[in-house]
């Protein structure tokens, strides 16, 4: 922990990728190299983007340790400070407090297959743990990625779904809820709700399960999960709440005696089920 | 401890001493509202009233500013600025006089969650190890303290470097800290003699006046037994207004919000105390509140307060049974009765 743990570090955005009409992804290098040079995080972990001025909000590092040439942060715009980021450019200035949280138990998940299950925004904080995996891929078993979104145009890193499809070493699945057209051409492209793609899709229960996506889509998936016979301790989500601190001091994110902005952001299924009910 | 005795009247000379080189938070009457601000000419402490607000804003403000920034306009290409941001760690120091060992007592509970082995936050850090607390402890009790109930009491020590007692003619005072002992060999102190005795008899009969403690120690069982149970959190909750006045005026609640303040291209981050009561609070980006209700909200207070703050910091309950916020609450919502209530509906619920 830094000494002064509210103090961000400045960066500059190097590369901005508009990925569908409400969310941006930021590529973005601190601006002293020595803090760029020593900076570690572990898949994810999350940190907080600072416009000063306007303020603070937290944002998962979606960026695999794996590839250190930038740190990116994926942005859906939906209030004051996400709307202000959306304006920010290439060599703007922008304020990081990272890495904060958790991370995804990558030792642990050694060895096994990995069924990876996104909704909407929710597949940022999947993707740093699938690069993490495919730029360690002997070290797992079997990747399957189900992703889906409300429509085409709402399907975001579209260049690594392409690279991910190309590749024979993991499976990619892509689902919409309103199909066009086009859709439904290509072998991978699916068309419905989510938990029920997964159902059809049937993935190996022995491995892990990795979720996240709107809260309604995470319920029904871990419903699914269940019916599928995986376990609930190999059923990993991601938390979002409200933070401010991001250091487990401003008691806004708790769930009973936890701190989604230190105990979390990732859980257990299992661990879920011990906290008191107040998702 | 050794025990040494003040007058009436040297306690003035003692503060202006003190106020040389430190802000001295005293208790005032400001528009008929006990509360603490620094020493100044024509202020006189109020000692016989228990504050209403906290000392905690000597150590935690209200308002205080972490950094400043300043946006700097790019020359060579004016679409562009850079920032520079300036850390602002306090650097003050001060002394708490006169607040009631409650009031002390808060700092503890703010201490174990600002300064330990995961994270230390500098602001806090700093004016706590620049702060000291000369703590007055009480010779009457309200019908609203509890204090004999969480572990604490009238003459408690806990979180204060001196304690003085009112005895006749001034108060005995007594150092708890290295640095309180160094604070009491100014000349304006004399040996107790026989007025220690007094105080001791003084603070013996404050705790009598209190009587017998309830004991919380199963409260967070039985409130985890009562969690949802939404008929009970509603009844609990339906006086509440949302108003937040018992966080604000709490010594052991330390929620804030972070914002920035932006004049032109400079401006400042502030932490500034926020209060879970709030319906904003929670409320988050996409619309969702995982606290939606006043019922919900009452309930994490009680529950962070008797449950998950003493789950997670070796059983010592965030409340130091002062009453504040049942005094001041426009409701009157009494903490107290809420959790005896969870206790035996939490009881009945387990033996069913």
């Amino acid at each position: 922990m830094k000494a002064n743990p509210v103090l961000p570090d400045m960066a500059t955005i190097m590369e901005v990728v508009e990925e569908t009409s409400n969310i941006k992804t930021f590529r973005v290098r601190f601006n002293d190299e020595n803090v760029m040079k020593n900076f570690t995080f572990e898949p994810g972990q999350v940190g907080q983007l600072s416009v000063f001025g306007i303020g603070e909000s937290t944002f998962v590092i979606n960026s695999s340790p794996t590839r250190m040439d930038y740190l990116q942060f994926s942005v859906m715009r939906v209030g004051e400070v996400t709307s202000r980021i959306h304006q920010l450019k290439v060599g703007d200035s922008v304020g990081v407090r990272a890495p904060l949280g958790n991370a995804f138990p990558t030792e642990e998940m050694k060895g096994q297959d990995v069924t990876f299950i996104g909704g909407g925004i929710g597949m940022a904080p999947l993707r740093t743990l699938l690069v993490y995996m495919l730029d360690n891929r002997d070290d797992y078993g079997k990747i399957t990625l189900l992703y889906g979104a409300r429509s085409p145009q709402d399907l975001s890193y579209q260049e690594d779904i392409a690279e991910w499809i190309e590749r024979d070493d993991i499976d990619v699945v892509l689902t919409v809820d309103n199909p066009d057209e086009e859709w439904g051409k290509k072998p991978y492209e699916k068309a419905g709700l989510i938990p029920n793609v997964l159902k059809e899709i049937n993935p190996d229960n022995k491995g892990y399960a990795v979720t996240c996506g709107p809260p309604i889509m995470i319920k029904f998936t871990l419903m699914a999960l269940n019916e599928l016979g995986f376990k609930d301790d190999k059923i990993l989500t991601t938390l979002e709440k409200r933070m401010k601190c991001g250091v487990g001091l401003c008691g806004r994110c708790n769930i009973g005696d936890k701190y989604v902005c230190v105990d979390g952001p990732v859980f257990k299924y299992s661990e879920l089920q011990e906290l008191p009910n107040e998702l | 401890m050794a025990c040494k005795f003040i007058s009436n009247e040297d306690i003035t000379l003692w503060l202006e001493a003190l106020a040389k080189d430190h802000v001295v938070f005293v208790p005032v009457d400001d528009c008929g509202s006990v509360t603490f601000r620094p020493l100044a000419e024509g202020r006189k402490p109020v000692l016989d009233r228990v504050p209403v607000r906290s000392p905690k804003e000597a150590v935690f403000p209200q308002n205080e500013t972490l950094l400043l920034y300043k946006y700097e306009k790019d020359l060579e290409d004016p679409e562009h600025s850079t920032v520079r941001i300036k850390e602002t760690l306090p650097k003050e120091r001060a002394v708490v006089f006169g607040t009631r060992p409650c009031g002390a007592r808060g700092m503890t509970v703010f201490d174990r969650v600002f300064d330990n082995e995961r994270i230390r936050d500098p602001y806090y850090a700093t004016r706590r190890e620049n702060t000291l607390f000369i703590t007055l402890a009480c010779n009457k009790v309200e019908s609203t303290c509890f204090c004999h109930e969480v572990g604490s009491g009238p003459a408690d020590t806990a979180g204060s470097d001196v304690l003085l007692t009112p005895v006749q003619g001034g108060y005995t005072a007594e150092a708890v800290t290295e640095r309180g002992g160094q604070m009491l060999e100014a000349s304006v102190f004399a040996d107790g003699g026989n007025k220690c005795a007094e105080a001791e008899e003084v603070k013996k009969a404050t705790r009598e006046m209190l009587g017998e403690a309830h004991d919380y120690s199963d409260a967070p069982e039985k409130l985890l037994a009562v969690f949802d149970d939404d008929e009970f959190w509603e009844e609990q909750a339906a006086g509440c207004i949302s108003c937040g006045a018992c966080t604000y005026l709490c010594p052991t609640c330390y929620c804030f919000n972070i914002t920035d303040e932006a004049t032109g291209t400079t401006g400042k981050r502030l932490r500034t105390w926020d209060t879970c009561m709030s319906f904003q609070y929670t409320l988050e980006g996409s619309g969702h509140n995982p606290r939606s209700t006043k019922a919900k909200r009452l309930k994490n207070r009680v529950n962070h307060k008797f449950s998950y703050y003493p789950d997670t910091y070796e059983k010592n309950i965030a409340c130091c049974g002062c009453g504040r916020c049942i005094k001041s609450c426009p409701a009157s919502v009494d903490i107290r009765a809420i959790v005896k209530a969870a206790q035996a509906r939490g009881a009945k619920k387990e033996s069913k």
